[in-house]
């Protein structure tokens, strides 16, 4: 397994620039696995992404592999899959870069259920610029450019988008991986608009500022605050306030964009004929 | 002689979209924006016929980002806007001109600044075609002045883009591109058409930025298994980021000078009445209507006027420019913008006293007479 999964990786680019103790190299790990075990063509696979830590997967990644301009991997891979609708496409991006400056393209491709598959790595932070808040900083945390506490509330990016139109949403945590490569696997699997969230951690630019503790302790609090969506749904509504729900969130069968312009360009070959 | 089609009533905008599909465009990613919306419409309307790809995007970025997507998969592809619009998509167009992405974004340009006048015709984005992205950077700008040049012109920049593996701009204007003409245009067949080099390598050999003598590197469509990487950061040969000074500096280098090679392969200009001319307009774009006007007018009344039309602006053609200035008494600007071109003119003429700029930014185009007035003006004082 490791084997697949290490052909799959640019190892001549190691060591990866991710401080210790990041979630990065996990999440990335997830998609591989969940490439691999859905043994999709890997010649035929393009990862896109934007500007920040998350986005640098791209690099590591033995696909063709496009690092856009900050916010845009969407509209890139918008591109990308609707002049080659034959290719697997990805997005690798983060909470700032997908939800902030690329929000209008996340909403706008999930209306579009064009089939791409967004893997979110979310961190609740920005990371390459030093530790400045995103729309996905819990309310009341601290931020460089937050020094007295977050006055913004956050999005529950999940339910944006579910709201915006994607046919497949999952959420997965650096904690539990196995549930994360399962919900990419769904992604993949679904012909149409995928969304996982991949609650990551930083401990450097977030977790120390909010005296989170260690990468390690900082995995603890992943694990003890979150709760299987199946479980969930069987516990009092007290006991799940604030907690991470992981798992798959929302399904649903809707036309593919890609799938439907061909079948505009079909019809017209078809009266040429 | 040359084959031509039967002539037809077309609008400047539908030019340029009827030569895009017939250079072999096949991806435009857009958003609606006067005066350049017809181009997406016609897109729209005709792509899914020839099996090509229109998308109406979010936004204009959103439109520049898809065109470039769509490119690296080996598709000709083509986005269509005016000011507001061209500001927004100055990022990606950097992005283009860094990783090399042949792209061809149009600009069909109304008065500005901000929102500006949307139907009101101006020349005002000169200088953002050449600097409006960050850095320092390639770019190559073309300016037609009739209906047919909007034909001719987009096939020209469709072949550069994908010859030089760089974005490339066509500056309409207002005037022209809602002008509705009678053109005979060329025959398909006698079209010559130019696609990107793909690798002659393969993958496990192929290095996406090293070039032969050309300068430009070879292209590998996403999808074909060469598995490269595409930054807009700072890398080297490999495509992978580098932080090499010596490295990236040669990188760099060798885009901006990539272009200058094959500078008089692209640079494209007209003259008129020039052979014996004593006074001398440049122009270029729908300022070139009323100044030709002007050249009749004035010569009917014994003035020795002659006319050189840029159709590429950037990069600028300063030796020629230089060339057809040398010997004349005044060089007459006009310009639907503050001096823009003039600016150009002026670091490479002679004596600068003898360039006179006619420049208008009220949203309405020069008039011939306006022009010959102030010619009149100057030519009395000399």
């Amino acid at each position: 397994m490791l084997k697949d999964i290490e052909k799959l990786l640019r190892q001549d680019k190691m060591p990866h620039i991710w401080c210790p103790g990041c979630g990065n190299g996990i999440v990335m790990k997830a998609m591989l696995e969940a490439i691999n075990s859905t043994g999709i063509d890997t010649k035929k696979t393009v990862v896109v992404s934007g500007i920040g830590c998350s986005s640098r997967a791209t690099g590591y990644m033995n696909f063709d592999t496009l690092h856009t301009t900050h916010g845009r991997a969407l509209a890139f891979a918008t591109g990308v899959k609707l002049a080659k609708p034959e290719l697997n496409v990805f997005v690798v991006t983060g909470d700032g870069d997908g939800s902030a400056i690329g929000g209008n393209h996340l909403i706008h491709a999930a209306r579009r259920n064009i089939d791409i598959n967004v893997v979110m790595f979310n961190n609740n932070i920005y990371g390459m610029t030093g530790g400045q808040y995103s729309p996905l900083t819990p309310h009341g945390k601290f931020a460089t450019t937050a020094p007295y506490g977050n006055f913004d509330r956050a999005f529950n990016i999940c339910d944006l988008v579910k709201g915006a139109g994607a046919t497949f949403i999952g959420r997965g945590t650096v904690f539990h991986t196995k549930v994360l490569t399962e919900m990419i696997k769904g992604a993949i699997e679904n012909k149409g608009f995928s969304f996982v969230e991949a609650v990551s951690i930083c401990p450097i630019s977030y977790g120390r500022r909010n005296k989170m503790g260690t990468a390690p302790q900082m995995m603890e609090w992943l694990k003890e605050n979150s709760v299987p969506v199946k479980a969930a749904s069987k516990l009092p509504p007290e006991k799940v306030a604030g907690k991470i729900l992981v798992g798959e969130l929302y399904k649903e069968e809707a036309p593919e964009f890609t799938q439907k312009y061909d079948e505009l360009i079909a019809r017209f070959q078809k009266g040429a004929e | 002689m040359e084959k031509l089609r039967k002539a037809q009533l077309l609008q400047g905008n539908q030019a340029c979209a009827i030569a895009a599909l017939e250079a072999g465009v096949r991806f435009f990613g857009g958003y609606p924006i006067t005066p350049s919306t017809e181009i997406a419409e016609h897109m729209a309307a005709e792509l899914p016929k020839l099996g090509g790809k229109f998308i109406q995007m979010e936004d204009e970025i959103g439109g520049m980002g898809a065109v470039l997507g769509a490119a690296l998969t080996g598709t000709k592809a083509m986005t269509a806007t005016s000011g507001p619009g061209f500001s927004l998509k100055q990022e990606n167009i950097g992005f283009a001109a860094m990783t090399e992405i042949p792209c061809v974004i149009v600009n069909v340009q109304r008065m500005g600044p901000s929102t500006g006048g949307p139907t009101a015709p101006a020349q005002g984005d000169v200088m953002q075609a050449r600097w409006g992205t960050h850095g320092d950077h390639p770019i190559i700008a073309v300016s037609p002045a009739s209906v047919l040049e909007a034909y001719e012109l987009t096939v020209k920049a469709i072949n550069f883009s994908e010859k030089l593996r760089t974005p490339v701009i066509i500056l309409l204007d207002e005037t022209i591109g809602h002008m509705r003409e009678k053109v005979e245009l060329p025959a398909i067949e006698t079209l010559e058409l130019y696609e990107r080099k793909r690798p002659s390598t393969p993958a496990e050999k192929y290095l996406p930025y090293e070039t032969d003598e050309t300068g430009i590197p070879e292209m590998a469509d996403f999808g074909t298994g060469y598995r490269w990487h595409v930054t807009g950061l700072n890398h080297d040969e490999t495509g992978f980021p580098t932080g090499k000074t010596d490295v990236i500096e040669k990188q760099l280098m060798r885009l901006l000078t990539k272009v200058e090679k094959y500078q008089e392969e692209i640079t494209l200009y007209k003259t008129y009445k020039i052979e014996d001319a004593e006074y001398l307009f440049i122009t270029f774009g729908g300022t070139v209507r009323p100044a030709m006007e002007a050249v009749e007018i004035l010569r009917k009344e014994g003035m020795k006027i002659g006319l050189f039309q840029l159709q590429t602006i950037w990069p600028f053609p300063e030796e020629i420019v230089q060339e057809y200035c040398k010997d004349k008494k005044t060089i007459f600007v006009p310009e639907m913008n503050m001096g823009q071109i003039r600016g150009e003119i002026k670091k490479v003429v002679d004596n600068k006293e003898k360039l006179v700029g006619i420049n208008k930014i009220n949203g309405e185009i020069i008039t011939p007479q306006e022009i010959v007035s102030k010619v009149k003006e100057v030519a009395n004082k000399c």
